[in-house]
């Protein structure tokens, strides 16, 4: 690009006269990248410090004010090959940093907890079977309280804060019981000590910490990584504009620096990169990523345009609206609100179990108390039984059971290239029985694509291709993909709205609407047998033909499709798009239940005559208007090409050309869920053991500790099994960005 | 077995000395770039020929 982009809004100013900035860096693939990149940075001239950092791809800059322009950064990073794009950390991603950061912080202080209490622990078991002094024993104990005390107040922070929440909320969730086993158990082991009794349950405690905060920050350490792609992938797409100054100059900046009220330049086959009101000009600008809508519209002075349109034909000059105005917006966002109301909340697996496990549990206890006291023993032994079964059932394995299996299965989702924007997500995605697909962008490609290269000579397709290439309309984009030869032709001329000319070997080459080329006729004919396509015409004397484009099926839709519906899930297509050209896609996909020209309100409407039928839907879209649908459905997905806004509403976002990320999906979601079954029926099952036990009173501290630990690796290496055959899974395809190349 | 009595806490400073290095370590970025901390380790440009 010959422009320069101004990067100036991302540059952060230090005190001490040096300026910042970070950058996502695309095209690193090996470990002499590293030292390519900071070496070479570092040799322009004011450079301060360059710092790759190789896990998530950022460069971080530093340079002393003014010594040199932050694109030079950009332009030496070009030059040798990488591509740079500016990048600003989200908050949600500062915020991910920042808890994982404390998490870990929690775990090593239980680890070291754990590990210290540990070796008293063992000394005292050993001791108390062979020789061990009652005043030792009395000081492995004070020191084992002296290092549990403070752990469990730094370490259980998490778990504290959550149940306090839960319970304010009136609600309980898995950390209320936890809570409550590692308080009495403290309690009482305290009270053990000061009695100089035998048995304390210190280690108990801080290892049951230890396994939960290792889940915890498995989980978070996951959707951090997660979220790091997806930061990078947004700074990847960030968009740019030709932004008017107030002298009239024209300057390149990216979307994030345009403020309302401020003047843009669209030329022909730009994106538009903000929502605006056209102050002047006049084009046609096709609408597909924001309405699904395939023909195009006509666009003159006074319009709403959309941020995600294509300019056609003519230069357009907007005014920057603020965010969240317009028609379709306001509607989009009216809807969005009553669909997110609406949502029944979804209870969570765990919290159902935590729900109906924390009333019986603590029952038992009760029951425990009642029972020793009712058959003769002392209070203080039933006290410490009743105790010992809430420390025994303290749902470790249960409380891990369901967030392990989240850790794997997002992990092997994201190595099909598929990124979980909500945990529990995954529960419901395995509930799916019917996916509705919106069509444009969604089933089929958001590029353009000739569709009959077949029914054309190839040297007049190459022809085309190579006169293509200088043209800036989107259809002849599409002609120049058909191939790969990047020379063109001498002195091309472009006809503005009617396309390219030139002289090849003494005859006229001319590639542009029918008219342009005078193949009215033929075009006519072909409108006619294809009314869902584009038509481009191209004339080289005696060589004419009429070019078809339109967006492609996704490569694999038609086998994705027919893998679905063998699974038994119901595929339906529901598109915004005109029915004429929704009928042949659903067509080749053998779809019968299709419906077009469904406004966002029909697509909820639509969706909720499915809920009411007890289907539980997987909705698929990209486009703008797709958001309010993808919140009202159960659970959503959308591609990376889709509009931010839905984006965000969508509970994952699959990357590539290839529709096989929502087969994976669904694949992988079910038998996630499977295992967290499992998983809950195995700390069922060792609960059902155990508590006998400890209601009898044999649970000594050695046996909660063998228990608990056990309990806590079968379901953790069942988990694992999250992650078998996902290598037999299909490749994500190349144009997948390569800073997600490396395995989670 | 007075031994005990300073042996034991002498262990626990130990433990509390690695803590603390791994709080510090954790502070200072350390564990921000563990992939790039890997490979760094075999660059060789810092040794002259």
């Amino acid at each position: 690009m010959a422009e320069t982009l101004d990067l100036s809004i991302f540059v952060k100013h230090e005190d001490n006269g040096t300026a910042h900035l970070d950058l996502a860096i695309e095209g690193i693939d090996c470990a002499a990248c590293i030292d390519e990149i900071e070496s070479c940075v570092l040799r322009l001239p004011g450079m301060v410090d360059a710092r790759l950092n190789y896990t998530n791809h950022r460069l971080a800059v530093e340079w002393k004010e003014g010594e040199i322009a932050p694109t030079a950064v950009v332009e030496e990073l070009q030059r040798l090959g990488y591509r740079a794009h500016p990048f600003q950390s989200r908050l949600v991603e500062e915020e991910e940093t920042r808890r994982a950061q404390w998490l870990l912080k929690c775990l090593a202080v239980a680890g070291f907890a754990s590990m210290n209490i540990m070796l008293l622990a063992v000394s005292v078991w050993s001791g108390n079977v062979t020789d061990i002094t009652p005043e030792t024993r009395d000081f492995f104990h004070w020191l084992a309280a002296l290092i549990a005390l403070p752990a469990v107040a730094y370490a259980g922070q998490p778990f504290f804060q959550s149940a306090m929440k839960a319970l304010r909320n009136k609600r309980t969730n898995m950390d209320v019981p936890i809570v409550i086993g590692i308080l009495l158990a403290l309690t009482m082991s305290v009270f053990e000590t000061l009695n100089h009794a035998e048995h304390t349950y210190f280690d108990s405690v801080v290892m049951l910490l230890f396994f939960l905060l290792c889940g915890r920050y498995l989980d978070q350490a996951m959707r951090r990584k997660t979220r790091a792609v997806a930061g990078n992938l947004a700074s990847l797409r960030a968009e740019v504009a030709h932004r008017i100054d107030s002298s009239g100059e024209i300057v390149l900046v990216p979307t994030a620096a345009l403020r309302p009220d401020d003047r843009v330049l669209v030329r022909p086959g730009e994106r538009i990169a903000v929502d605006g009101i056209v102050i002047s000009g006049s084009s046609e600008i096709d609408e597909s990523l924001v309405t699904g809508e395939t023909a195009h519209r006509p666009t003159r002075a006074g319009d709403q345009v959309y941020a995600g349109s294509l300019n056609y034909n003519g230069t357009l000059t907007l005014q920057v609206t603020a965010a969240g105005k317009g028609t379709l917006l306001d509607e989009v966002s009216r809807l969005l609100e009553n669909a997110a109301a609406a949502k029944s909340r979804y209870v969570q697996l765990a919290d159902r179990v935590a729900r109906a496990y924390a009333p019986v549990v603590h029952t038992a206890a009760a029951i425990t108390a009642l029972t020793w006291i009712a058959t003769g023993a002392s209070v203080h032994d039933a006290i410490l039984t009743a105790v010992a079964v809430l420390i025994i059932t303290c749902p470790c394995a249960l409380a891990l059971a369901v967030p392990v299996v989240q850790v794997v299965a997002s992990g092997a989702l994201f190595r099909s290239g598929v990124f979980l924007n909500a945990g529990d997500a995954l529960e419901r995605l395995a509930a799916v029985d019917t996916v509705v697909f919106d069509k444009t962008g969604t089933l089929t490609l958001p590029d353009m694509q000739v569709v009959n290269p077949a029914s054309i000579a190839p040297d007049i397709l190459a022809a085309a291709a190579r006169i293509a290439r200088l043209s800036h309309h989107p259809l002849a984009a599409a002609v120049a993909r058909t191939d790969g030869n990047r020379r063109s032709f001498e002195g091309v001329v472009e006809e503005p709205g009617q396309g390219v000319r030139t002289i090849v070997d003494e005859v006229e080459m001319r590639l542009g609407s029918p008219a342009f080329c005078g193949l009215e006729e033929e075009a006519r004919e072909s409108a006619a047998r294809h009314p869902d396509c584009s038509l481009i015409a191209f004339a080289w004397g005696e060589k004419r033909a009429i070019l078809l484009v339109r967006q492609a099926l996704r490569p694999d839709a038609v086998s994705v499709v027919a893998d679905l519906r063998a699974k038994g899930l119901d595929c339906r297509i529901l598109s915004g798009d005109r029915p004429e050209a929704v009928a042949p896609i659903a067509d080749v996909l053998g779809i019968s239940a299709w419906r077009g020209g469904a406004k966002p309100a029909d697509k909820i409407a639509a969706l909720e005559e499915l809920k009411a039928e007890g289907r539980k839907v997987l909705m698929v879209g990209d486009g703008l208007n797709d958001a309010p649908a993808l919140a009202a459905a159960l659970v959503s997905l959308s591609p990376i090409s889709a509009a931010d806004l839905t984006q965000a509403q969508a509970d994952a976002v699959f990357l590539g050309d290839r529709l096989a990320p929502v087969l994976a999906t669904i694949d992988i979601a079910r038998r996630a869920h499977r295992l967290m079954r499992q998983n809950l029926l195995i700390a069922l099952v060792y609960n059902l053991i155990a508590v006998p036990l400890a209601f009898l009173g044999y649970v000594t501290p050695l046996v909660a500790a063998l228990a608990m630990s056990g309990s806590s690796t079968i379901v953790t290496l069942n988990a694992l099994r999250a992650r078998a055959d996902t290598g037999t899974l299909p490749r994500r395809s190349e144009t997948t960005p390569d800073l997600v190349l490396q395995e989670a | 077995m007075d031994v005990l009595l300073y042996l034991v806490p002498m262990a626990l400073l130990l433990g509390l000395t690695g803590l603390a290095a791994f709080m510090w370590s954790l502070k200072s970025g350390q564990y921000d770039d563990v992939e790039g901390a890997a490979l760094r380790v075999l660059s060789d440009d810092d040794i002259k020929p």
